[in-house]
């Protein structure tokens, strides 16, 4: 069973793409059926620190090791990560367009957001600067963990000295204390899963997909 | 150790000495910056706001930051890199450059502070606070953009790789200064600042320590 996580993937999301539309939500003002939406755009941030996580790691591992594999591990997993942070911008947008009125706001969450695809973006940039691949790959990790170190201040400390104007922050209504009955929680958490679950299969078929062009390039 | 990193920082302020126009140059570069901002406000003294003011003043010296430390692994030839890394360490080397970038970075700081306040008047009431916001920001620029410098000057392009490398990251820092100097700006009680105060010594602390773990691993290349 080395697929089970595409397995549980493609069961969660079914479950959460049907319970998370027809299933029963807690009435709340401002928020109404838009609360939907923490079913898909919350689960982006989580996957998205997931496979940034791994990234990292292999970053770490590939100046422990030298193993080009790890690298090109690294890289792809960035990706999927930036992948996911624009779908998650994209749904949070479209949210608070229905919800604040306006397409972006000064929020801290979403400079978070903002900056920290700004960094993956140069990330990406740095490495498409390099000739040599070693050198690349080295420099690129080096700036991995030093980038990451640095985000942590501002995405875990920062939005702690000021509200946010997210539901559950800054006393807006958020879904915790309303769901009593655990309507929205049973559907929560299996999309948290599920989607980290998807992020991990994309970033599997990217690796792939990179093995198979290098096998292409060698028989050339 | 600790007289390897003196030899070297001695090293780099006496290359710096040798050829004053680099020194002087970024000195002329922070007051005609200062100069254009004054100029672009037409400004009557005292007529800007005071967030404004404040953060004008930190996007100055970021900008002079970057420009000034930029050439800190690019100003000396390629060969006499390499016979640096066969006398010293490159913990040595990494942090003689940040003590140095430091230095120079105050030098700098101060006397944009100095001229900002002539030009465009200083509406600052907790100066001790603010001054000590300058010093905190020197170290902590000073030591994230040396590493930035590094990383970035083993690419091509580096000018535009070194900014868009370090904007992102030195935010989180920028932040905490431009609270502290605002606080400091409106006389604020100074235990307000402390929260802010503490977190960028912790940032700095941060980055300082990972430049000496990672550090090596970039000097290999």
């Amino acid at each position: 069973m080395k697929n089970w996580y595409k397995y549980l993937s493609v069961i969660l999301l079914g479950y959460v793409m049907i319970w998370g539309i027809m299933g029963p939500i807690p009435r709340q003002p401002v928020l109404h059926e838009t609360a939907r939406n923490l079913y898909f755009h919350v689960p982006m941030w989580f996957g998205m620190f997931a496979v940034l996580s791994v990234s990292v790691w292999n970053s770490i591992q590939y100046l422990r090791t030298s193993d080009m594999l790890h690298d090109t591990k690294s890289a792809e997993y960035a990706n999927t990560g930036i992948l996911y942070g624009i779908v998650g911008i994209i749904t949070g947008s479209v949210w608070a367009r229905y919800t604040w009125g306006t397409w972006w706001t000064s929020d801290v969450k979403l400079n978070g957001a903002a900056i920290g695809l700004l960094i993956y973006f140069a990330y990406i940039i740095l490495r498409g600067s390099f000739n040599d691949e070693q050198q690349r790959a080295r420099i690129s990790a080096i700036y991995n963990i030093f980038a990451v170190a640095l985000l942590i201040p501002l995405l875990i400390i920062l939005p702690r000295m000021t509200d946010s104007l997210h539901p559950g922050n800054g006393g807006n209504p958020g879904f915790k204390p309303m769901d009593t009955e655990h309507t929205m929680r049973i559907v929560f958490y299996p999309a948290c899963i599920g989607w980290i679950c998807l992020g991990f299969w994309i970033t599997n078929l990217r690796l792939r997909l990179r093995n198979l062009e290098q096998i292409h390039q060698e028989i050339n | 150790m600790l007289k390897e990193i003196k030899s070297l920082i001695d090293k780099e302020i006496r290359l710096e000495l040798r050829q004053k126009y680099a020194l002087n140059g970024m000195i002329l570069y922070v007051v005609s910056t200062i100069y254009v901002c004054y100029l672009s406000f037409r400004l009557k003294s005292n007529q800007i706001d005071k967030i404004t003011w404040n953060t004008l003043f930190w996007i100055i010296l970021l900008f002079t930051a970057m420009n000034a430390i930029a050439k800190s692994f690019t100003q000396e030839r390629f060969g006499r890199l390499l016979y640096y890394y066969t006398l010293a360490s490159p913990v040595g080397i990494i942090l003689s450059k940040i003590v140095y970038n430091t230095l120079l970075m105050l030098v700098l700081a101060l006397v944009g502070f100095g001229v900002y306040a002539i030009v465009m008047g200083n509406p600052v009431e907790d100066i001790g606070l603010y001054l000590l916001s300058i010093v905190l920001g020197a170290v902590g620029f000073s030591s994230t953009l040396t590493m930035v410098a590094g990383i970035a000057s083993k690419a091509e392009n580096s000018s535009t790789l070194m900014a868009i490398l370090s904007f992102p990251i030195i935010i989180p820092m920028l932040i905490m200064l431009l609270k502290i100097s605002k606080n400091a700006l409106d006389g604020l009680d100074r235990g307000s600042s402390m929260d802010e105060i503490l977190t960028l010594l912790a940032i700095d602390g941060i980055v300082l320590v990972l430049s000496v773990i990672l550090f090596p691993y970039l000097w290999r290349s």
